[in-house]
């Protein structure tokens, strides 16, 4: 997502160790869909280390020298150029009329949205959709796997993770401009700016959680269960009122 | 990063929600959209709580939001299946406990709120129902749209929200998962415990 942390990413190091925690923490687990808690809540911790350090007085020192109009354009524009990569994920979920919709409000907001900065589109009545490669795997039937929070890039599937290179890039098709000059200032101003709207939610979470990993885990594990069902996902039994011997078994672990 | 701001944008709106100042007898959804147009409209034109006063916005929260929620009903959504082994006492505390991490939180959220629009979504509902889903949706431009829906229940004091579902995912049973941890490790009292040691530690501030 950003080049300039590339190099962390990169650093085989890096990785063997992750690998190492991962391998090990997957010895001592109770949640079936967190095996590697151990390895994960580590990585949770560095992930907010960076935050603090890095791009929490970034995006704070941003927000104070642009307008939020100057900050939803250029969350517009970004948004923009992600439409073909969305719409082609709909086409291959099965679902054209999304498809053309998606590329209806690249055309229009390309335009009349004088290059994305507006999102004239919304109020044309294209609403935008959230689509990635990883939910097109779900739709084809591909599991989650283990929920597995990256470093910079935080919580995932290992479904999703693996092909995050690609939703990366495509999502961001700027990207594979040659110029890394170019390219490395967009990736700042990108994270900075998504930084910046999400300002205030770390104190939210810090204040309104007992376990903030747990909390995170729990709600986006649901939410992109939610979105890949496109908002309708099948119901869960509600365990609230089946108590009984699964209660116990389950107080006793 | 994205569903993290997301779940933020959501965390404050919702908080923006049910105020009420309403007759009994009014549906479910006239309640719902009354209240949010409400507390929004107050937030909107008040400077001290757009710049973070909590005081006055726990106070807005209180008057307006609070008598529209059911918190025995949401705590024992959290608590989950713990909750029918907790004594009545215990089940006091909960709630009163989980009430103040509520409404802290999400009054501090409700002061992050800035323009976005609210559509509310027809009733789908036989007039016999006594638990309904009412829908709302937070427009924003350059994002997918927010979904949040309040579920509610029927109760002899009127319509009363006990859950918050934002993009599918329940802010009340979202809880569960560590209330379950708590409990676990230090039964019914080890939550109360956790719960008032947090409600304490954030007042101090």
């Amino acid at each position: 997502m950003i080049e300039a942390f590339v190099p962390f990413v990169r650093d085989a190091r890096c990785l063997i160790v992750a690998a190492a925690a991962m391998l090990v923490a997957g010895c001592a687990t109770t949640s079936p869909e967190d095996p590697f808690e151990g390895y994960n809540r580590a990585m949770f911790k560095v992930n907010e280390k960076i935050d603090d350090a890095v791009l929490k007085p970034l995006a704070q020192g941003y927000a104070k020298v642009t307008p939020r109009p100057v900050r939803n354009s250029v969350s517009n524009a970004f948004a923009n150029v992600a439409e073909p990569w969305v719409g082609l994920n709909n086409l291959l979920q099965g679902k054209p009329a999304d498809s053309i919709s998606d590329v209806m409000r690249f055309l229009v907001n390309s335009t009349f949205g004088i290059a994305g900065l507006f999102d004239v589109a919304t109020e044309a009545g294209l609403p935008k959709h959230d689509e990635d490669f990883g939910q097109t795997l779900a739709v084809w039937g591909v599991g989650d796997g283990p929920y597995v929070v990256l470093p910079f890039f935080g919580a995932r599937t290992l479904r999703d993770a693996v092909v995050l290179p690609l939703d990366a890039t495509l999502d961001d098709a700027w990207r594979l401009t040659p110029r890394i000059a170019t390219r490395n200032a967009l990736s700042v101003v990108q994270i900075t700016n998504e930084r910046a709207a999400a300002l205030g939610l770390e104190r939210t979470l810090e204040e309104g959680t007992l376990d903030k990993y747990r909390f995170v885990r729990d709600f986006y594990l649901q939410q992109r269960r939610y979105k890949v069902h496109d908002g309708n996902p099948p119901a869960l039994e509600d365990d609230f009122y089946d108590g009984g011997d699964d209660a116990h078994s389950r107080l006793s672990q | 990063m994205k569903k993290l701001l997301q779940w933020c944008l959501v965390v404050l709106v919702v908080s923006g929600l049910p105020n009420l100042v309403y007759a009994q007898g009014a549906g479910p959804d006239e309640m719902v959209k009354s209240v949010t147009n409400d507390v929004l409209g107050i937030v909107r034109s008040d400077e001290a709580i757009k710049a973070g006063d909590t005081v006055k916005v726990i106070a807005l929260v209180d008057q307006k939001v609070l008598p529209h929620f059911d918190f025995n009903h949401m705590t024992a959504l959290a608590v989950g299946r713990d909750w029918r082994s907790a004594t009545p006492e215990q089940q006091k505390r909960l709630v009163e406990a989980f009430r103040t991490l509520l409404v802290r939180t999400y009054s501090n959220s409700l002061t992050q709120y800035r323009d976005q629009t609210i559509d509310f979504k027809p009733l789908r509902a036989d007039p016999a129902d006594v638990v309904v889903k009412v829908q709302t949706s937070v427009r924003q431009s350059g994002a997918q749209p927010i979904a949040i829906d309040y579920s509610l229940e029927k109760t002899d004091q009127g319509w009363k929200v006990f859950d918050v579902v934002v993009s599918g995912v329940s802010l009340v049973t979202n809880y569960r998962g560590s209330f379950g941890d708590e409990i676990r490790v230090g039964g019914i009292d080890g939550l109360i415990k956790s719960l008032d040691t947090k409600n304490k530690s954030l007042a101090a501030k």
